[in-house]
């Protein structure tokens, strides 16, 4: 009697217990991201208060000179280099990966999934730094031949980052499918649609919302991304004219400065800022996807 | 703005030159010390240096010989740039910051710079370099100017083959960019609107030995040895030798410091001046760099 | 007969992107590998590195990348765990769960640099351990979260809801019905994500740059527990191999410099290899252990209710 009472005690507390835990490390993710995005405000925004620098000019000068006289600060390129080649590899990878996921989910035999799924997670294993090498041994040389030029171009940075954040789409893209019931692709062959038409029309808009999902980490991915777009995108400070002429993107500029400037110096506090950019601007992405994503589901 | 910067550097290099001068006659004594047996004593503790990429191989090297002689010396070699580098032994974070450029060139508060003590280690020297297909063997200064410049947009223009160049410049914040600024460029501006930006000597050297036509600078530690695959080019007519920067004829270079916080600790400054010593020069020359023996 | 054609052509197209991607991948592999002969030498892979001389080995690189991993692996498994059980069970759907979502993509976009850098001000500046193992684990634990925590959740989201309501039914509370029958279905796929995952720990580069710095001190498995030479002590610098890769390409100064950093490349690779051979193993092997072989697919049923 004694015993069974303790263990129903026993019972309670470990619910106590683990459900405690569960919601510490739920609000754990929030205080961090919360705590990253305070320490990326407090610092971005010392341009403003200690250095003296204008927001606008940050946000829509071109002119980007921090050993001038006067320095200048402004981000533009950056911002506009970061969205391009973003949103360059999106345009390449999403199709791609949606097209994976499908292809994984209904129509490749078993044996093809098995060889395909340890593909994609090896893809996603390759370290950053030998995506670079590869990109800056391969890629490049085959960008010069065709564009000719230096070779290190806006179009390298896309084609590189394109594979990094594939098979991160693909993998939430298919479990996404794979989510729609079966019943749907049956009820869809039951009025006599051709697979094609089942998937295309039934089975991927029923899982919108979370292939959007995939995009926006792939997405998110894309904008962090640092060393290797910075191996093959060339980083000359100014707008691109076109897909092979090189250009610089927010964290390629904070790779290569961040760690040579001095805390509490304009320069390193206008690098700062550029981060605090670099994540408003992905928060900005991810709003407006998951409002856009969910929505047309319906 | 710039000239004031300049006057400011200029006037730091001279204070830093002063110090160091301090620096390398107490080292004289400490040597003098040295034979007297009494003084010939072993340290302890811990030591960590943090910072310039460009001189983490000479401060790692300088570990290890340090430490296999004073076996009671723990030394920790970090990179992360010479900014980090400054900011950790700012912060007390570590013991020695390593930088390519004097604290005071970094900082803008000169206050917090008076706190920082830097000693020169080491001279390094920088080579323009060229792709293969260019049969270029001497730039003159002026022409280097127009070419990173901008103005000089061919190599036919300064005697070589009709080929577009193609310029690779480093980082703004690279040490070995500004040296290129203070002793080539002076008061030309670099053009950053052309050719491409890589991030370090190793990145430089594999896009010079791949793209035609181009032409960017590297530290001469990083050519030495079977790496001597770059085509070097003569700036007015001299050779990147000690011989020449001794005797001003050939002007890229710079010091390499390591930066403390106040007065160094006894084993801290034993370390340093064992980097500038008689007894580790000749590892110093054979990693490419200069060492501070043959610049006095 | 068009829609019939349509058909047959987008299965070719699929057939086409499919071998294309795995054509890439061996393509990727045979150029690192090649690159990289002769990595599997044991004076290589288990050496001394040398800052002057050819011919010098990764062995300290190598066992700090696995012993790194072990560490955050450590701090980053129950975290994102609880996290994933939190959203997936506890957590009351709409605003939190959104907000937290939203939180974790958030972190997922957050370059490395900015997590190194903040990382070198917390973990190595504020508390005064310097560069140490420890505070890279816990850096690259931030970045790795997001990815981990999405698994859990996505795992635990796909139990399919009989086994759940069984247990409930039974009288178990909700925790235990959590542990002794949602979460031993779940693990398969949790460790599948998790040595995957471990691939990014094993890859990330820019945030030990900054936090477990770029030497390693002389190792000796004889010294004792406080020692920086003891290669177990967290509270030591360590070299990972990316980073001793990122070092040799950009300011190697080791005449063999590119030679060592390919090699470590395709020591990274096949690496990454064996992690998704062990889980693949792992995984079929749990997958046995916990459902005698069956194959769990989950109906739009009990996502709905959970979305």
């Amino acid at each position: 009697m004694q015993q069974m009472h303790t263990k129903r005690r026993n019972r309670w507390l470990e619910e106590y217990i683990g459900r405690t835990f569960a919601v510490i490390c739920g609000w754990l993710i929030v205080l961090i991201t919360v705590t990253m995005i305070i320490f990326l405000a407090v610092k971005g925004i010392q341009s403003f208060t200690d250095s003296g620098l204008s927001l606008s000019d940050m946000l829509l000068s071109a002119q980007w000179d921090p050993n001038g006289t006067p320095p200048k600060y402004g981000a533009l390129i950056f911002i506009v280099g970061s969205m391009l080649v973003s949103l360059g590899a999106l345009l390449i990878s999403a199709p791609i990966a949606l097209a994976l996921a499908i292809f994984m989910n209904f129509i490749a035999p078993k044996w093809f999934v098995s060889l395909l799924k340890p593909v994609l997670e090896l893809l996603v294993g390759i370290p950053s730094v030998v995506y670079g090498w590869l990109g800056v041994t391969i890629l490049v040389p085959l960008m010069r031949e065709w564009f000719g030029g230096s070779g290190f171009s806006l179009l390298a940075g896309i084609i590189v980052l394109s594979m990094m954040i594939l098979p991160t789409i693909t993998s939430i893209a298919a479990d996404a499918l794979a989510n729609v019931p079966m019943a749907y692709m049956e009820a869809s062959y039951g009025l006599g649609s051709t697979r094609w038409q089942a998937i295309s029309r039934v089975i991927v808009p029923a899982a919108k919302a979370g292939i959007a999902t995939g995009v926006v980490f792939g997405l998110a991915r894309a904008f962090g991304e640092a060393l290797a777009v910075q191996m093959v995108i060339g980083n000359t400070i100014k707008l691109p004219s076109g897909l092979d002429s090189p250009t610089a993107t927010l964290t390629s500029v904070l790779t290569m400065d961040m760690a040579n400037t001095i805390n509490g110096t304009p320069w390193n506090n206008a690098l700062w800022t550029l981060a605090l950019i670099l994540l408003l601007i992905s928060f900005f992405f991810i709003a407006v996807i998951r409002l856009v994503g969910p929505r047309k589901e319906g | 703005m710039w000239s004031k910067r300049v006057k400011l550097g200029l006037a730091a290099l001279l204070m830093t030159g002063v110090l160091a001068g301090c620096g390398q006659t107490e080292n004289n004594n400490a040597g003098g010390n040295e034979e007297t047996p009494k003084k010939e004593e072993t340290y302890s503790g811990t030591i960590a240096l943090a910072g310039s990429t460009a001189l983490q191989p000479l401060a790692e090297e300088a570990a290890n010989a340090f430490m296999e002689k004073y076996p009671d010396v723990s030394i920790t070699v970090q990179g992360g740039g010479s900014g980090t580098g400054v900011n950790q032994v700012a912060a007390g974070a570590v013991q020695i910051g390593n930088s390519d450029v004097p604290a005071a060139e970094k900082l803008d508060d000169k206050s917090k710079a008076s706190e920082l003590v830097d000693h020169k280690v080491a001279g390094i020297a920088f080579a323009i370099v060229v792709n293969d297909d260019v049969n270029v063997d001497n730039l003159t200064t002026k022409q280097i100017q127009d070419i990173f410049n901008g103005k000089i947009k061919n190599w036919k223009e300064v005697g070589g083959p009709d080929e577009a160049i193609h310029v690779i410049n480093r980082p703004a914040s690279s040490g070995t960019r500004a040296a290129f600024e203070k002793t080539i460029m002076k008061d030309v501006k670099i053009n950053d609107s052309i050719g491409t930006v890589q991030d370090s000597n190793g990145a430089v050297e594999q896009a010079i030995s791949s793209t035609p036509g181009a032409v960017s600078y590297v530290a001469m530690s990083y050519l030495i040895g079977e790496k001597k695959n770059l085509k070097t080019v003569k700036i007015d007519g001299a050779e990147p030798t000690v011989e020449n920067i001794r005797t001003e004829k050939y002007p890229f270079w710079s010091y390499e410091y390591m930066i403390t916080k106040g007065e160094a600790k006894e084993e801290v400054r034993a370390f340093i001046d064992f980097v500038k010593s008689e007894e580790f020069a000749p590892t110093v020359k054979k990693m490419g760099y200069i060492p501070m023996t043959e610049l006095e | 007969m068009t829609a019939r054609m349509i058909d047959k052509v987008w299965t070719g197209i699929f057939y086409a992107v499919a071998a294309a991607v795995i054509g890439l991948l061996i393509f990727f592999f045979a150029v690192v590998l090649s690159k990289g002969a002769g990595f599997w030498q044991p004076e290589f892979l288990f050496g001394r590195p040398s800052n002057t001389q050819a011919g010098g080995g990764i062995g300290p690189q190598l066992i700090n990348s696995f012993y790194m991993l072990v560490v955050t692996l450590l701090l980053s498994v129950p975290l994102s765990l609880g996290a994933g059980i939190y959203l997936a069970e506890y957590a009351k759907q709409g605003r939190i769960v959104g907000f937290i979502r939203l939180c974790l993509e958030t972190m997922a976009s957050l370059p490395s640099i900015v997590v190194g850098l903040f990382g070198l001000l917390a973990f190595v500046t504020l508390t005064g351990w310097g560069y140490t193992l420890l505070g890279g684990a816990l850096a690259v634990t931030i970045i790795n979260l997001p990815g981990l925590t999405r698994i859990c959740e996505t795992a635990i989201l796909d139990v399919p809801s009989n086994i759940k309501e069984g247990s409930l039914a039974l009288g178990a509370t909700r925790w235990q019905t959590l542990v002794k029958a949602v979460l031993p279905a779940a693990i398969p796929q949790i460790v599948t994500g998790v040595i995957l995952s471990a691939g990014r720990i094993f890859g990330e580069a820019a945030v030990f740059i900054y936090t477990a710095g770029l030497t390693t001190p002389m190792l000796r498995w004889d010294a004792d527990w406080g020692s920086q030479a003891n290669p177990l002590n967290v509270f030591r610098p360590a070299e990972t191999l990316t980073v001793h890769i990122w070092k040799l390409n950009s300011e190697g100064i080791v005449p063999d410099a590119k030679l060592i950093a390919a090699k470590s490349a395709a020591v990274l690779m096949v690496a990454v290899l064996l992690f998704n051979l062990a889980a693949r193993l792992a995984s079929s092997l749990l997958a046995r252990y916990f459902s005698g072989g069956r194959r769990a697919r989950p109906g739009r049923g009990e996502r709905s209710k959970a979305a």
